[in-house]
């Protein structure tokens, strides 16, 4: 079958756990159980830090193929506040992440 | 309605959402999956033009906060002392007779005014507050416990009294197209002003703070003012960490800058301002050296920042909450207002526009026009002679309708000039979250003779001086209308948890009961179609798409730009704005007339290292407090699991180079101190924090302890607003006060004896590393990102809070609600199964938005 994965703009992902909530009550995940979790990276800078979010896709994910079929979004995508998430078959996802500015994919 | 159904029965319905539930300022659609009339999942409404099917975690959590088992289900009766956690569950019937039979003796004895009508930050809760007090006959709606009610009120009046209206950071949000409006043009520039952005709840309103993402994706760059480093700042062109309470004298530097360097919109100030040339003077007062010097950003930032922001067309400021907690928040709102005015930024595409909401439809009162359009200029003229703090501050009386906070303390301290008796309280938390010096409060509301607090969860606050408590409900459980903000949304009630009752519902029946001219309406959908008949629909047709938004220019002046040129602003339908002068007042004429200064200027803080060096001293940290948090909502929400996740315990943050200097660790717990009090908090080392200031979020208790006194859900041990003063408003405009962002403390250990206030708090952990064993990794089709060791997974699949009362209790098995844990062996089976179902199909790629 076709493999699927995933594109996340790291860039403007702005940690705002609503993936991570999305994901859990979609699959009916327990607190601290998650399919998808973001980590913040602060890296002191010369002047200042850098803070970034960057959302880890774990085992528990199965990328909501349900949902896919019916033409949703997985429940993570679609509620993700920035906009910053998209799903795909994997020739499409690459395609997808030359456009973005911090671009990270997970194949699933 | 809008609904449909999936073939196991699932019905999907759309629907507005406003909190008590989500806990926010509304705005946002949803859909609810509901099957066999429980409310199975929420999920973003695609087909609603404000967030276009996002949301936040808040509302996403919203199954497991309408079925917790801890939620209030019926109204209570203190049946022990106050304090005692002691309750005896009673009627809906007994309740309201109750309620019914004391106000009634109170407003007999006392008059109407001795009861108090509180409420929590501006949400679902006003609306039918006010018509509950104003029914009753009080003039004292409060938000109850906030000094100089401190959060967008002060913003609220100034703008009014600069511009005559509201305006708010234009994101094409009148506009059913968005961002795809012809006229629309994303602002070059923007300013975040004291505003984080995962944090700063999504929706505010009139924005939502996401859609500062979407202008940067459009091109728009920003310029970050904030005492610390945020998600923001670290992808802005400019930053300038300025020191908390100077924003004022920033605001002033900029205004020196693009005067004196002409960068200003000559056209427009010459047309449409009023006291240029008293501003031009007064900028000249604070050079950017000077300001530099106050605020600590560098002069040479200041510049460059006003200079950027000048040049920029269109450009816009986005702001937040700190501006409005010093004394001279007024000044330093009017200042900013000042800055967009004459750069020729307002009401145009991309710059600030004139908020007003969608066909100037009200049910909640956000300024005086629509206090009188709902209660009439001779009703608010009555109520306007008795309300706490009409005599003192001449804007109280002028603007709004809200009794101050500060003053009401006082007057039930002293029952001077007339007494206090009682406290009707919806979705106030203010031992936890609203008021300043708490224990001021609670000795206060202790001694009244009677208390309603209604919530959807016991609080501090209700264990501590309720007598009668009543159930809230959220927002899928109830009939309303979101109107203080756009779009217009209808909510409509979808699934009924226990006995629990909206506010609407319980404010109907009680001023029915207690003044039954005030309602001529036979039901509460009357009321609605009432209030909202502006818009030519009636509550059940704005239910069938949920939501709307006016025409382009239509009459109201709620929708379009360049409206001041177009007579829309104005009640004599002249151009202009709807100020006295008709124009953009930099010299505000009101001001004037209230004795205060009408020019912006700055103001050392109640506490700082200039205006009270002494105490600089001994407390050599600025505190910092009100930090919003993206998934708990001030006191909401620390039961809910999916969201207390994420921020499990209270913190403090240090920079890592103060800890050191301090002696302290990461981790550890300390006391921060100030001159009033003293909290527990536990540091959390973090270099996003400048090195001489700290920063504690507030409203933390722990509804896993006791809740009986003196632990009180242990907001003695960790309320950080014990270090705050009340009192310490401005003492003209009464706006503008809670000094929550600059006041003066030290951190240091916790002594030997001193208990961790979450020592307690009992979490279960299950350890799922067996589990991991037992699945052979041959049997896995996706990839193994595990290694050679089983990664440790905790996970809490029941929240086991202690229940304390005795006579209450309420736990209802609702197996559909229970976080199910899933194993990985199901997860995979799951993951094999779908797989197989889907080969050789293709999905189109799933990215929306670009």
């Amino acid at each position: 079958m076709k493999k699927y994965g995933m594109l996340i703009d790291v860039y403007y992902c702005s940690g705002c756990h609503s993936c991570e909530v999305a994901c859990q009550q979609e699959n009916h995940y327990a607190a601290e159980q998650f399919g998808i979790q973001i980590t913040e990276h602060i890296i002191p800078k010369k002047q200042g830090v850098t803070i970034d979010y960057v959302p880890y896709v774990t085992d528990w994910c199965h990328l909501c193929l349900g949902r896919l079929k019916e033409g949703r979004r997985p429940s993570c995508a679609k509620h993700c506040m920035s906009q910053c998430m998209y799903v795909g078959p994997i020739d499409q996802v690459v395609e997808e992440a030359k456009n973005a500015r911090k671009p990270m994919l997970y194949f699933k | 309605m809008s609904c449909k159904y999936l073939q196991d029965g699932t019905k999907v319905v759309k629907t507005g959402a406003w909190s008590g539930g989500p806990g926010c300022h509304g705005g946002c659609g949803v859909e609810l999956y509901i099957k066999d009339g429980k409310l199975m999942k929420v999920e973003g409404d695609e087909d609603h033009p404000f967030l276009h099917g996002r949301l936040c975690p808040r509302g996403l959590a919203m199954s497991q906060y309408a079925y917790h088992p801890n939620r209030l289900q019926h109204p209570l009766r203190r049946v022990g002392a106050r304090g005692e956690n002691k309750w005896a569950r009673i009627s809906w019937d007994e309740a309201l007779d109750e309620i019914e039979y004391k106000f009634k003796k109170i407003r007999q004895e006392d008059g109407a005014e001795s009861m108090v009508f509180g409420q929590g930050t501006g949400r679902d809760a006003g609306g039918s507050l006010i018509f509950l007090a104003y029914a009753y006959g009080s003039p004292n709606w409060t938000l109850f416990g906030l000094s100089g009610i401190a959060c967008f009120t002060p913003r609220l009046a100034a703008m009014n009294m600069v511009a005559g209206d509201i305006q708010f950071e234009d994101a094409a949000q009148c506009f059913p197209d968005r961002y795809d409006d012809p006229e629309f043009v994303p602002p070059e520039v923007m300013i975040i002003w004291g505003r984080g952005t995962r944090g700063s709840q999504c929706a505010d309103h009139y924005y939502s703070s996401h859609w500062v993402v979407d202008l940067m994706k459009r091109g728009t760059k920003f310029i970050v003012v904030d005492p610390r480093q945020t998600w923001m700042s670290t992808r802005a062109e400019k930053f300038l960490q300025i020191r908390p309470g100077t924003d004022c004298a920033l605001a002033l530097g900029m205004l020196n800058v693009i005067i004196n360097e002409e960068l200003y919109d000559k056209e427009f100030v010459e047309q449409w301002t009023y006291g240029f040339e008293d501003l031009k003077k007064r900028v000249q007062e604070y050079p950017p050296e000077k300001v530099a010097e106050i605020t600590w950003a560098k002069a040479e930032d200041i510049v460059e920042a006003a200079r950027m922001y000048a040049k920029a067309k269109p450009a816009s400021i986005r702001w937040g909450q700190p501006l409005d907690s010093n004394a001279n928040s007024i000044g330093t709102i009017q200042a900013l207002n000042c800055l967009w005015a004459i750069t020729g930024n307002l009401d145009v595409p991309g710059g600030e526009i004139i908020a007003r909401p969608p066909y100037k439809v009200t049910i909640y009162p956000y300024s005086t026009w629509e206090t009188v359009q709902l209660y009439g200029q001779e009703f608010v003229d009555l109520m306007n002679q008795k309300r706490i703090g009409c005599d003192k501050y001449p804007l109280v009386k002028n603007f709004r309708s809200w009794a101050i906070s500060d003053d009401v303390l006082e007057q039930m301290e002293t029952q001077q000039p007339y007494p206090l008796r009682g406290l009707y309280l919806y979705t106030n938390n203010f031992m936890a979250c609203t008021a300043q010096d708490p224990h001021r409060y609670y000795e206060a509301v202790k001694k009244l003779d009677f208390n309603v607090v209604a919530d959807c969860f016991m609080t501090p606050t209700c264990q501590a001086v309720a007598d009668l408590v009543i159930p809230g409900t959220t927002f899928a459980e109830k009939d309303s209308v979101f109107t203080t903000g756009v779009p217009l949304n209808a909510i409509h009630k979808e699934i009924q948890v226990a006995e629990c009752r909206s506010h609407w519902e319980v404010a109907f029946e009680l001023a029915k009961r207690l003044n039954p001219q005030a309602v001529p309406w036979p039901t509460l959908k009357d009321l609605f179609d009432a209030r909202i008949a502006v818009c030519g629909k009636t509550f059940d047709e704005l239910s069938e798409n949920t939501w709307d938004l006016a025409p382009k220019d239509h009459e109201s002046g709620c929708s379009g730009y360049y409206r001041y040129k177009k007579g829309l602003l104005r009640t004599d339908g002249k151009p202009g704005f709807n100020t006295p002068t008709g124009k953009v007042e930099l010299f505000s004429t009101l001001l004037e007339q209230y004795g205060a200064d009408p020019l912006p200027h700055h103001e050392e803080p109640v506490e700082s290292p200039l205006s009270t060096p002494e105490v600089y001293k001994e407390y050599p940290l600025i505190l910092i407090t009100g930090r919003r948090m993206p998934t708990m909502f001030h006191s909401e929400h620390r039961q809910i699991p999916w969201l207390r996740q994420f921020e499990q315990e209270p913190i403090v943050e240090l920079n890592p180079k103060t800890a050191e200097k301090l002696g302290l660790n990461d981790g550890q717990w300390v006391w921060i101190e100030g001159v009033r009090g003293k909290c527990k908090r536990k540091l959390r080392c973090t270099p996003v924090i400048h090195e001489k200031i700290a920063m504690a979020p507030h409203a933390w208790w722990l509804p896993e302890t006791n809740g009986a006194a003196p632990n009180l859900y242990g907001v003695w041990d960790i309320n950080v607003n014990q270090l705050i003063p009340t009192g310490m408003n401005h003492p003209l405009t009464g706006y503008g006060g809670a000094p929550t962002k600059t006041m003066l403390c030290k951190i240091y250990p916790l002594g030997e004896n001193d208990a961790i206030p979450t020592e307690n708090t009992q979490v279960n952990r299950l350890d799922f590393s067996d589990l991991y064993n037992e699945v052979p990794a041959e049997d896995m089709e996706a990839p193994d990102y595990r290694g050679d060791k089983p990664r440790e997974f905790a996970t809490r699949s029941s929240w086991d809070i202690p229940q304390n009362t005795p006579v209450y209790s309420f736990k209802h098995p609702q197996a559909h609600m229970e976080t199910k844990h899933m194993d990985l062996e199901e997860v995979y089976a799951h993951n094999k199964a779908f797989k197989a179902q889907f080969a050789d199909q293709t999905f189109a790629p799933c990215s929306q938005e670009r």
